[in-house]
């Protein structure tokens, strides 16, 4: 069947079989199809309606799914609205030292540093609501621009992932020969390696030297080092992927065409990709946050005075016997956020179903 | 009067599916004596490998749901049965062999433990035992040096040599019930006489009866005393070979038989096929299965048509159109053979 | 076989020989790195470092510098910049101990990953499934430090069950050993848990579906039987190969996570404090460390899934 099988108007029915179906596996193949009561078409198959339509409607009817994601765009905005707390309710920016300050606790005046350094812990105020740092300086505030930190670096870094691991995957898979022979090697050697040791030694060095103009404590630095490691991830799918597809019958019919490989690439062997590639999205994102925190709490992700969930964590931790607040609410932010992508995630690719077989780990 | 050995009543399979229900198999009734072979003839969705791997237990899942019963032997109902009792009867009483022998076999197990491993589920013998008998089993379904090839695993066998071994498999235990879910499809044509063959042979040795499942009416001819003609989980026609062959009542059937292209005929100048697909199982047709493809369809077809009797003097044939039978005569001669006459196909 | 070895002989050179090469002119790379200064000290002037530059020979060619590192390595003379200690020393000293958190981690993560994934898939859709998915997603989204140091909140300050901190050999006390373990084997084995059982759980419900399964149920075998010897055992392939990279890399010092937060003398702790100083011998033993590891155990996975798949060949 030289069709290609996103384009086509009907689809293979056991493309979108379910495990769980009784049906699967016996000869009752002819299901979901849309039922249209017309006199003149009932008992026939009414045209399928295409994937992503189809795993739209899936996907709105996971309501554990739909839940997270309304979790994760409140975090996102709140997490955006730092600014605005910062300036309106603690009146305090996120990097203002205030060792000798004071703050009223319940009509007391306290020390918002203690003499022997101890910071002060949640006032669940106003001011210092989740309490001060060593520096004095108002932990939620820093919570909030934390996570704005925490998320833009995951933003940034999935783009990389998704813009390169997708390139690498296309050329290497469709041109093979000596494109795969430059690029596997490097895609082998980094994915041979554990991310967050590959990661704290590269954020490290460039914390010292900074990368070209960029200097060492920009948060576009972990940013790009979180992005490059995960290249291979996407990469080495991808590459299996197109390797297959570009054997197949569509892709033969596309060059009989006259195709050049740049349009195959693009509009035969890319749109069939996309599944893979979306999945990939909320899972890359889910990574790279969870690896810019292991990053920033073993020093070589954001640097001072800029803080996100990872740093915040690890400054807390000093404190888990008598503060465990300081450590364990960025945590909880971390986790939230972090969860509420992955089951968004999970949710996606059961609606997709590409059964394809992914494989990370930080 | 032969044993009997089935006696499936108003068999029903529901499954629930993300667009509705789906009923796969719609009041189907038949009986198997011993050392009859009935066949059930039908496109792919008509519903007859739902209908054998229920009677098996293979389609129970929390998606389907079961009605009517399946008596083995005159007592006990395949249908309500517990998995512990259908456990001692799979394989035992009952036993399969199915479509594609390359993915029916276990990949990573030579195929001699495989048989092994079935007749000591069954049985308490010895694994030495239980292999002699495995290589004797093989011998009789036709493979060569079978002591060396039950070491072998499935991917160093050939199509037609590994249906032999599913074949050995299935006879292992002298089942009473053979069924074959179209077990020559997979293989090359060459090949497929050659099991057909065997399959009717040691069943006809062991006595036992065989349910044989294929969409092929070709091949019922060869083997088959009985045949049901299933279409869209009902059947449409029931009866002897020859009733089915020679008289047959339903439109379906008659496209069925129009569409087997005959070595002692002059070949037809374009291949007759029946119009139309079958009906998706979610969104039926009212009345009548067939009557969205049916050439000869009028009013009366919006009512479903009992099965029963219409032909004098033939109370085993069953069917299940409204035409009446002097009309179904005439009507299924196209240009001389029995066929589904063209043109004129609603829709 | 003996060509299988060659082969993976070969590679692990290829990669043991690309690490080095990389690690090394990566650092050579950072303008701002200056070893020499590093050893001589903050206060040190520009003649001490230049001294110290010339007795470390950083004032030689790259390739040089290159080559006289390696023949340290593999003489065992290597010594690092922070504190003079012998490199290979430090690893033969701590290895003991990052083998005592991976092992029994590892035969843990494995084992309740296995049963929980058997446990969801069987169960797939009811509560006990939902009930493990859940587990298992929360479980790679929370990270090790965080986890480890709620464990310490609750488990070593709040109810003071366990040590907080500290390593006790088992030649010491086996008792004890495992003691103060316990918390860090658990933290390291969480994220493993839930994403293997979820990769199992995945599989397993692929399998189901197969023929070769429906033909062992139609032979009447039982249903534990048929689960674990045809199911389960066509699904556990893929968990292999990831169980042989994991571990290998948690045994060359992906656990220094947990060996700091838990403050177990490990390697991965001794890299961590590496990392932090930039320290290139440490980094650069550590590295090869784990690519020998990768290699080993990439060869040991696929010598065990060929034993457990006929089809499969072992080719280099």
């Amino acid at each position: 069947m030289a069709l290609d099988p996103l384009r086509s108007r009907r689809r293979e029915p056991d493309a979108l079989a379910e495990p769980a179906d009784a049906a699967r596996g016996t000869d009752t193949e002819v299901i979901r199809e849309e039922t249209v009561k017309d006199p003149w078409t009932e008992g026939r198959h009414t045209a399928a309606i295409g994937p992503w339509r189809l795993a739209l409607r899936r996907l709105r009817r996971n309501r554990v799914a739909l839940a997270f994601l309304g979790l994760f765009v409140l975090l996102v905005v709140i997490c955006l609205l730092a600014p605005f707390y910062a300036k309106h309710i603690a009146h305090i920016g996120p990097n203002t030292n205030n060792i000798t300050g004071t703050v009223n606790v319940g009509g007391q005046q306290k020390d918002i540093v203690a003499p022997d350094g101890v910071p002060i812990g949640p006032t669940f105020t106003s001011r210092y609501f989740f309490g001060a740092d060593e520096n004095g300086r108002d932990l939620a505030v820093r919570l909030l621009y934390g996570g704005r930190t925490s998320l833009l670096i995951g933003a940034v870094a999935t783009a990389i992932i998704i813009i390169f691991g997708t390139l690498v995957g296309l050329l290497t898979g469709y041109f093979r020969g000596v494109v795969d022979a430059i690029l596997r090697p490097f895609m082998e050697l980094i994915w041979s390696f554990p991310p967050v040791i590959l990661g704290v030694v590269v954020g490290t060095a460039l914390a010292l030297g900074g990368l070209g103009p960029i200097k060492g404590n920009s948060i576009l630095i972990p940013a790009f080092i979180i992005g490059v490691i995960y290249i291979p991830y996407l990469g080495k799918p991808i590459r299996g992927e197109v390797l297959r597809l570009r054997e197949q019958d569509f892709v033969d019919a596309a060059r009989v065409q006259g195709m050049g490989p740049w349009r195959i690439m693009l509009s035969e062997i890319l749109p069939n990709t996309a599944s893979t590639i979306v999945v990939f999205v909320p899972m890359m994102l889910a990574y790279a946050i969870l690896l810019e925190a292991y990053l920033s709490f073993l020093g070589a992700g954001v640097q001072p005075p800029n803080s996100s969930w990872g740093t915040l964590i690890s400054d807390g931790i000093t404190y888990i016997q008598t503060t465990p607040s300081f450590a364990l609410i960025p945590g909880a932010m971390l986790v939230l956020t972090v969860l509420s992508i992955n089951v968004v995630g999970d949710g996606i690719r059961d609606a997709l179903d590409p059964r394809s077989q992914v494989r990370i780990k930080v | 009067m032969a044993e009997r050995l089935l006696d499936v009543e108003h068999l029903q399979v529901t499954f629930a599916t993300e667009d509705g229900m789906v009923r796969a198999v719609d009041d189907v009734s038949f009986t198997l004596d011993r050392g009859e072979v009935v066949a059930i003839v039908g496109e792919s969705g008509s519903g007859k490998s739902v209908t054998v791997m229920t009677l098996m237990g293979l389609t129970r899942s929390p998606n389907s749901r079961f009605g009517g019963t399946a008596r083995l032997g005159g007592d006990r109902d395949l249908i309500a049965a517990s998995e512990e009792q259908l456990e001692g009867i799979r394989g035992q009483e009952i036993a399969m062999i199915f479509q594609d022998p390359i993915s029916s076999l276990s990949p990573v197990h030579r195929i001699g433990d495989q048989i092994v491993e079935q007749i000591r589920a069954h049985e308490k013998i010895s694994k030495a035992a239980a292999l002699d008998r495995t290589v004797d089993l093989m011998e009789r379904v036709g493979i060569p040096r079978a002591r060396d090839r039950a070491r072998a695993y499935p991917h160093e066998f050939s199509g037609g040599m590994r249906q032999r071994a599913m074949i050995a498999m299935a006879l292992s235990l002298s089942p009473s019930v053979l069924i074959a879910d179209e077990p020559t499809t997979a293989l090359d044509v060459t090949i497929q006489a050659q099991i057909l063959q065997e399959v009717a042979q040691l069943s006809k040795e062991s006595n036992s009866g065989v349910i044989f499942v294929t969409h092929d009416l070709g091949v019922v001819a060869d083997i088959a005393d009985r045949v049901l003609v299933m279409y869209a989980g009902r059947v449409v026609e029931q009866g002897t070979l020859d009733e089915i062959f020679y008289d047959p009542q339903h439109p379906y059937t008659w496209g069925l038989l129009g569409s087997v292209t005959r070595m002692d005929r002059e070949p037809p100048r374009r291949l007759p096929a029946i119009p139309g697909q079958p009906p998706s199982l979610v969104n039926t047709p009212q009345g009548c299965h067939f009557r969205p493809r049916c050439p000869h369809a009028f009013d009366r077809c919006t009512e479903v048509p009992p099965l029963e009797a219409r032909v004098q003097d033939a109370p085993d044939h069953l069917d299940r159109c409204w035409l009446s039978v002097e009309e179904k005569r005439a009507r299924r001669l196209v240009d001389g053979r029995i066929g589904l006459a063209t043109g004129s196909v609603t829709a | 076989m003996a060509r299988f070895v060659v082969r993976r002989g070969i590679s692990m050179i290829a990669l043991l020989f690309a690490t080095s090469v990389v690690v090394f002119a990566f650092f050579e790379l950072i303008p701002s790195y200056n070893p020499a200064r590093a050893i001589a000290g903050r206060n040190a002037n520009a003649t001490t470092v230049a001294e110290v530059s010339r007795k470390f020979g950083f004032d030689k060619p790259i390739y040089t510098q290159y080559a006289n590192t390696m023949k340290l390595i593999f003489t065992g003379q290597v010594i690092d910049y922070q504190d003079d200690l012998n490199v290979v020393d430090q690893f033969k000293q701590r290895f003991p101990v990052t083998l005592s958190l991976v092992i029994p981690a590892g035969i843990f993560w494995l084992v309740a990953a296995i049963l929980l994934g058997s446990l969801s898939a069987i169960r797939a859709g009811r509560i006990a499934d939902r009930a493990v998915m859940v587990a298992a997603i929360l479980g790679v989204s929370i990270p090790v430090f965080l986890l480890a140091a709620l464990l310490l909140y609750l488990f070593a300050y709040k109810l003071p069950w366990f040590p907080n901190t500290g390593y006790v050999t088992f030649a010491q006390s086996p008792t004890q050993w495992a003691y103060h373990l316990i918390l860090p084997w658990f933290s390291i084995a969480v994220l493993s848990i839930g994403f293997y059982s979820r990769v199992l759980r995945s599989n397993l419900l692929d399998m189901v579906n197969q023929d070769f399964v429906r033909t062992a149920k139609a032979k009447g075998l039982s249903q534990r039987r048929v689960f674990t010897r045809h199911v389960l055992r066509n699904s556990l392939m893929p968990i292999i190969t990831m169980f042989g990279l994991d571990f290998a890399t948690l045994l060359g010092g992906a656990a220094l996570v947990t060996e700091t937060v838990f403050n177990l003398p490990g390697v991965g702790q001794y890299e961590a404090s590496a990392i932090g100083n930039l320290d290139v011998p440490p980094i650069l033993v550590g590295a090869m460390f784990t690519a020998f590891f990768v290699v080993i155990f990439g060869a040991l996975a696929d010598v065990l899934y060929a034993l457990l798949d006929p089809r499969i060949r072992l080719t280099g």
